[in-house]
């Protein structure tokens, strides 16, 4: 058989259709399995145009005040505790204002402040560096402005932590397992595995189930048994009438640097009593 | 034509093809324990109606897939309820959900992952849970 040029075309073109349509049909025939099937977001789910968070510094008095947030995270988000700090694994931790506010140095600040520790943790920013640099997308940005990490795609390369300026984010060097105690893991909470990266996520699986993130419970928890104000206050960035937004508004708030434009959402509240 | 060095050319095959077919000569007339994942937790056990969230034969081909969209349903864009073929509502979690009934991941997921061979690497993070059957 012999086959000039513009027959050759004409047949390679007609199998090419062919075999894209006969693929597609395929496909369409089995996925049609499960056609019913779809997802939802659960009803009592908090949501939010933005999340953020308040800490009034001036609420935290003891070492307890500390601990119990660090406790209440750690806890329930199964983070180990290695002991020495080149493993340590934090989402909720402490330092100095020194180092906590280093572009607002002041060496005659007043004695209270500058030996106080201040409650740090991821500030999930509005324009995150970490996200910016993640070759797999494994940490992203929520709708609800969360920056979120998904351990299933962490590769461990660690871009993220040399872009986040405020350090909130810990690397696995161990297998995280070997740090925490059997009767005392979160059951309902995955472990990490050694080799990734994890870092604070607002309580992510917490607010699906319409709660609060686990520190923000455990400081009203204690506000309420003390009979006073809790220290930390959660809510939409967004919505003028939250939590969050009354307190913008009637008391003088700073954020962890804000001249690197990052756009952190977690406010702090230095001192002094209620001006309003 | 003549076969320069035959001896040891048909001596060599001959042990070629016994260290090749070596495996099968060793598992010859042994029965393969076929894959029996046991669904007899306390937790089915006291289910009205024993089915899992879709159709077993849609489960048993297609597990791995559904559990990929859940995760990227629950981590990626926050959603957590799966709404089943027959409008049946179950939460988007794994450890919750999924091991909450088959609390026997030895008999239930390792059975046949085992036998095929296949790792996945789901326990590494999540954990397992403490094996019960009844």
């Amino acid at each position: 058989m012999s086959m000039n040029r513009r027959q050759f075309l004409k047949i390679a073109g007609a199998s090419t259709l062919l075999g894209l349509g006969g693929a597609s049909a395929l496909n369409a025939l089995r996925g049609g399995e499960l056609e019913a099937s779809h997802v939802l977001t659960d009803e009592k789910a908090l949501n939010a145009k933005r999340w953020a968070m308040v800490i009034d510094v001036s609420k935290f008095r003891t070492e307890e005040d500390y601990k119990r947030l660090t406790k209440a995270c750690h806890s329930i988000h199964n983070v180990p505790d290695f002991g020495n700090p080149k493993d340590e694994i934090k989402w909720i931790w402490t330092d100095t204002y020194e180092h906590t506010f280093p572009s607002q140095p002041n060496e005659y600040i007043e004695e209270g402040i500058k030996n106080k520790p201040f409650v740090l943790l991821c500030n999930h920013c509005a324009n995150p560096p970490c996200v910016r640099v993640c070759p797999t997308k494994a940490t992203f940005k929520r709708k609800d402005g969360i920056v979120m990490m998904d351990q299933h795609r962490c590769i461990g390369c660690r871009f993220c932590m040399a872009a986040c300026p405020f350090g909130a984010r810990s690397f696995n060097y161990k297998d995280p397992r070997l740090a925490l105690k059997k009767e005392e893991e979160n059951r309902e909470y995955p472990t990490r595995t050694i080799g990734v990266v994890e870092k604070c996520t607002f309580c992510f699986e917490r607010l699906a189930k319409g709660l609060v993130p686990a520190c923000v419970e455990a400081s009203r928890e204690a506000a309420k048994a003390a009979g006073g104000e809790p220290g930390m206050y959660f809510g939409d960035l967004d919505d003028p009438a939250s939590e969050v937004r009354k307190i913008l508004s009637t008391r003088y708030t700073i954020r962890r640097k804000p001249e690197l434009g990052t756009d952190p959402s977690v406010f702090y509240v230095i001192g002094g009593e209620k001006n309003a | 034509m003549k076969l320069y060095g035959g001896g040891k050319i048909i001596t060599g095959l001959i042990i070629f093809f016994f260290l090749v077919t070596f495996p099968f000569f060793l598992n010859i007339g042994k029965v393969n324990a076929k894959p029996e994942p046991k669904i007899d937790t306390p937790e089915i056990q006291k289910l009205a109606e024993k089915k899992c969230i879709e159709p077993k034969a849609f489960m048993r081909a297609e597990h791995m897939k559904l559990l990929n969209d859940w995760r990227d349903f629950a981590v990626r864009n926050g959603q957590r309820l799966y709404v089943n073929s027959e409008e049946k509502q179950f939460t988007i979690s794994l450890q919750n959900t999924c091991m909450h009934c088959h609390s026997n991941k030895k008999k239930f997921c390792d059975e046949c992952h085992n036998y095929m061979a296949v790792k996945p690497y789901c326990w590494s993070c999540h954990i397992a849970p403490k094996e019960k059957e009844s």
